[in-house]
């Protein structure tokens, strides 16, 4: 029995635009509280540092300064230390990670005071007297000089610098590259990247001395997960913290952590019994908030003479920064089953090291790990069709897994659906390849300065965060169920909750436009609640691009139990079995009497009245729902990039970038296209512009915007998109997680048509980013001149 | 330092200390928080703002600067409760996700569409290059500026 479809798929603006457009957001640097105190930190200027005497008394003496407490003041305040939830190995090395370092600062950045004052400028002004005397010790900033023998020790307490060794094996590798014609042996850097939300972090406590309530507003994509490990950090009872995430102005899971921050107001408000507001600045958080990527990938093919892949082994070394965030050790993982993409193959060997380094903590910034796997592999299968002679497209056509459901992938995954091979053609179309590649060979022909270049990038990727039980045999800390709740009000509007905590992603649209559906009720009538403990009590909230493919669906399946408690209301009323009833756009009709009927609405009414319910019955038309989905969602889709490449100045120009995506099915055309824009943006950005760089000294060199490139419009092209669809059966709606899928798919796109565009000069390789001078570089080298 | 600042066409006779910044002014002076602080290197332009007609970055500008000036922010683009078109645009083709920076990058447009009418997409995409967004790839922001500088230009013509 369908109901009719009027809002998904469809058109409908977005109902969180009027709130953000005219200025009437809630950031949380907006909020402002009577008493409210303000928090400045005091860092560490070096990589590495013995702390020793600690000089607060001028600072304490400043105009409107409250308290100023180091790491070793606070030591009381913690139950625990900052939470990791994803120890990969038994035996990882997890060290002690307090809010405020009490002994020694691992890396620029790492907080060792903090100063409380009555405004936020007087703290500043307050924060420049204390005096640290620090020991600057040799710090090791790289992962491979980080894993030499003599290599300065991040932590004392071990006697190298390794967390943890993590391996996979699928099939007998050594028989299949014993058997292989071609072996392809490719070395790739993934830099060290600086997720950027355009909001800074920022978080406000508000205590209730006397009731041991505190509620904390945070700029976070994970309230739900935060309430809970901040609670064991300050050894507050869970019921006694609420955490509300109100308007967040962008995350990229960089506001997928817990954060010493966080803590340290907690403490404060704890200890001063008054309001605590912290606002990083954007050099601060650059510091503070965790990076992404910083990979040394080793990726080797074996593959038959017409290049068909055999198997697949990768040996990973991978940055973890100072200390061990969130879910750091299992950004590897998340990539781990994708250095195989869509591709087949009889087997595969995946081994990831986590290394401490004298850096700003990495963990999962927009894709964690897919992007680092899809960028080798789809830039060793170009090698590969160099290798064997044939086009770019034709190798992937021979390798592509095939049309089905649950296929196995090399990797050991099942992927729910796949139909590749449509996808890239259309994608070709699109683009008319051919027209393209004609052109690429009169450049060549008549010597233009200006060469075209075609990548390539066939990605799949993993998303939809998780099974639980699949999160359970990997040693994730949590699980990957998402709860909703509906409830149809008297009046006959619907509030929904969501335990998914969205910062752009427009899920009260989204979430709209399922339940309107379902219901048979207006869009507007929809309201959907979220992002704050109390009123959305259960969630897992927003990452991983999982909110619709496991947290819309519950929303979905709330739905249905509505639905099926209203049947029998309706039934009760109309004096027929349940039975007898059909239910289209929201009204139950006696089957062959359709005139005979009740609105949805009128049910809502008569159960909240409840003078006449069938026996059994509870009053009310509430219903809560949790999904844990059976298996991940694996989108996939071709992005096809055109670069020109500029021989003289190695100066790259995005000519075209055609991408289709599969998603599955689609609620909010709008949102989805919007979601991929981003994605590739934020790809083309790695491929061409971003690099965090720090000094051998530990001193983080990208220090701000002034010298992190942050692409502007004027960088980017304009998109040429399209889709196929085809519908995932890991939940009921068919949908695929599209969060990421842009960034997964764009920076080998990009570094392909870039290497494509200068391959008849010799150039195989590149590093990243391809900026100018890289690319000047291989075009010398290539014509045998000095690099 | 006494200054005397008309916000949104209201006179504002305010104490501020010299180094306040016209953001902060705006902000904590005055509560108008829809003007955002993204940065503290003027790169972001999360806080852009007009003074005197211009797009400015209100974090580079001190409030004693627009002494005796005229501001205008997000919260007075819309008039007499009728959204401005560029609001209008911005929300018909999805030009904001997130929405922090889109105060700035609204302001920046309305000072853009004020030099020049008429821009290309090249002229916008350039024009607004002093405006970081990471949730959109500017792609809808773009095609927004162009829709809501054809609005404007068919109201200017009727």
């Amino acid at each position: 029995m369908a109901t009719a479809e009027r809002y998904t798929g469809g058109g409908v603006l977005r109902k969180e635009d009027p709130t953000l457009l005219t200025g009437q957001g809630t950031f949380v640097e907006s909020i402002t509280l009577p008493g409210m105190l303000h928090a400045v930190f005091v860092r560490s200027p070096f990589g590495a540092a013995a702390i020793g005497a600690i000089d607060a008394d001028r600072a304490r003496e400043a105009p409107g300064v409250v308290a100023v407490f180091t790491g070793t003041d606070l030591e009381g305040e913690w139950a625990a230390g900052l939470p990791m939830a994803w120890p990969v190995t038994e035996d990882i090395r997890v060290p002690d990670h307090w809010p405020l370092t009490p002994d020694v600062a691992r890396y620029a950045g790492d907080a060792v005071a903090v100063v409380v004052a009555k405004t936020r400028a007087q703290a500043k002004d307050a924060a420049e007297l204390v005096r640290v005397d620090y020991d600057e010790r040799p710090a090791v900033v790289d992962i491979e000089r980080a894993l030499a023998d003599g290599a300065p020790r991040v932590h004392d307490g071990y006697d190298d610098n390794r967390s943890y060794t993590w391996t996979l094996t699928n099939g007998d590798i050594d028989a299949a590259f014993a058997k292989a014609d071609i072996v392809i042996r490719r070395r790739t850097t993934q830099p060290r990247l600086i997720p950027n939300a355009i909001e800074p972090r920022a978080v406000v406590v508000q205590p209730v001395p006397a009731a041991g309530d505190y509620t904390m507003w945070s700029t976070t994509q994970i309230p739900h997960i935060s309430k809970i490990l901040l609670a064991l950090t300050l050894g507050i009872p869970e019921s006694k913290l609420r955490v509300i995430a109100p308007d967040v102005g962008g995350g990229f899971g960089s506001k997928l952590n817990v954060y010493a921050e966080e803590a340290v107001c907690l403490a404060l408000a704890r200890r001063l019994g008054r309001p605590v507001k912290w606002v990083a600045d954007r050099s601060e958080d650059y510091q503070a908030t965790i990076h992404g990527r910083d990979q040394v990938q080793h990726l080797e093919l074996a593959a038959d003479s017409e290049g068909r892949i055999l198997g697949y082994r990768v040996k990973l070394l991978a940055n973890m920064g100072a200390y061990l965030q969130l879910v750091a050790p299992g950004v590897p993982l998340l990539g781990a089953f994708l250095y195989c993409g869509s591709y087949g193959g009889e087997a595969y060997h995946f081994e990831c090291t986590g290394v401490f380094t004298n850096t700003t903590p990495t963990d999962a910034y927009r894709g964690a790990g897919r992007p680092e796997a899809t960028y080798a592999i789809e830039l060793a299968m170009d090698a590969l069709a160099r290798e064997v002679g044939v086009d770019p497209a034709e190798i992937r056509r021979r390798n592509f897994l095939p049309k089905g459901e649950m296929v196995a992938s090399p990797g050991g995954l099942q992927f729910d659906t796949t139909d590749y091979g449509p996808n890239l053609e259309r994608a070709l179309r699109l683009l008319g390849y051919d027209d393209v590649r004609a052109e690429q060979a009169a450049r060549r022909e008549r010597g233009d300065a200006k060469l075209l270049g075609i990548g390539f990038s066939t990605y799949v990727e993993m998303c939809g965060l998780a099974p639980s039980q699949v999160l359970g045999s990997l040693n994730y800390g949590a699980g990957g169920w998402e709860a909703a709740t509906v409830r149809m009000l008297p009046t006959g509007k619907v509030e929904v909750v969501t335990g998914t905590s969205p910062h752009g992603q427009g899920h009260e649209t989204a979430w709209s436009q399922i339940v309107a559906d379902r219901l048979g009720v207006g869009f507007d009538d929809v309201t959907v609640l979220h992002g704050d403990t109390a009123i959305a009590p259960h969630g897992m909230n927003t990452y991983g691009s999982r909110s619709l493919s496991v947290g819309g669906v519950a929303v979905h399946e709330a739905c249905g139990r509505v639905v099926d408690k209203a049947r029998r209301i309706a039934a009760h009323l109309l004096e027929v079995s349940p039975d007898d009833l059909e239910f289209e756009a929201g009204q139950y009709r006696v089957k062959g009497v359709p005139d005979r009927s009740k609105t949805i609405q009128e049910i809502a009414f008569a159960a909240w009245t409840a003078h006449s319910l069938p026996e059994g019955v509870e009053p009310g038309l509430t219903a809560d729902a949790v999904f844990d989905p059976p298996n991940f969602t694996f989108p996939f889709g071709s992005h096809l990039c055109v670069a020109e490449v500029d021989s003289e100045t190695g100066a790259v120009e995005i000519a075209r970038y055609v991408a289709v995506d599969d998603c599955g099915h689609v609620i909010n055309p709008q949102i989805v296209d919007g979601q991929v824009h981003g994605g590739i943006a934020q790809g083309i950005a790695a491929a061409l512009y971003e690099e965090a760089f720090y000094t051998e000294d530990g001193t983080l060199a990208t220090s701000s915007m002034l010298n992190y490139l942050v692409p502007s419009a004027a960088e980017f092209p304009s998109f040429e998109l399209d889709r196929t669809v085809t519908p995932s059966n890991s939940n009921p709606l068919g949908v695929k997680g599209i969060g990421e899928a842009g960034t997964i798919a764009s920076t080998p796109a990009v570094m392909n048509a870039v290497i494509d565009a200068l391959s008849h000069l010799g150039v195989t390789d590149l590093d990243l980013p391809a900026t100018p001078e890289r690319v000047w570089r291989a075009i010398r080298s290539a014509k045998g001149g000095d690099a | 330092m006494r200054i005397s600042v008309t916000v949104n066409g209201e006179r504002h006779d305010a104490e501020v200390e010299a180094r306040t910044l016209l953001v902060y002014f705006l902000r904590e002076t005055l509560g108008l928080t829809g003007t955002n602080v993204g940065c503290d290197t003027s790169s972001c332009g999360a806080c852009t703002v007009l003074l005197d007609g211009q797009s400015v970055k209100a974090c580079t500008v001190l409030a004693a600067q627009a002494d005796g000036g005229s501001v205008t922010t997000v919260e007075g683009l819309a008039r007499n409760g009728d959204w401005h078109p560029l609001q209008k645009a911005f929300h018909e083709h999805h030009g904001l996700q997130c929405g922090f920076c889109t105060p700035g990058m609204l302001m920046a447009a309305v000072g853009l569409l004020s030099e020049d009418p008429e821009p290309d997409e090249a002229g916008v995409r350039l024009a607004l290059e002093g405006n970081l967004c990471r949730c959109t790839g500017y792609q809808n922001i773009v095609t927004a500026v162009l829709a809501a500088a054809a609005e404007l230009r068919a109201a200017g013509a009727a």
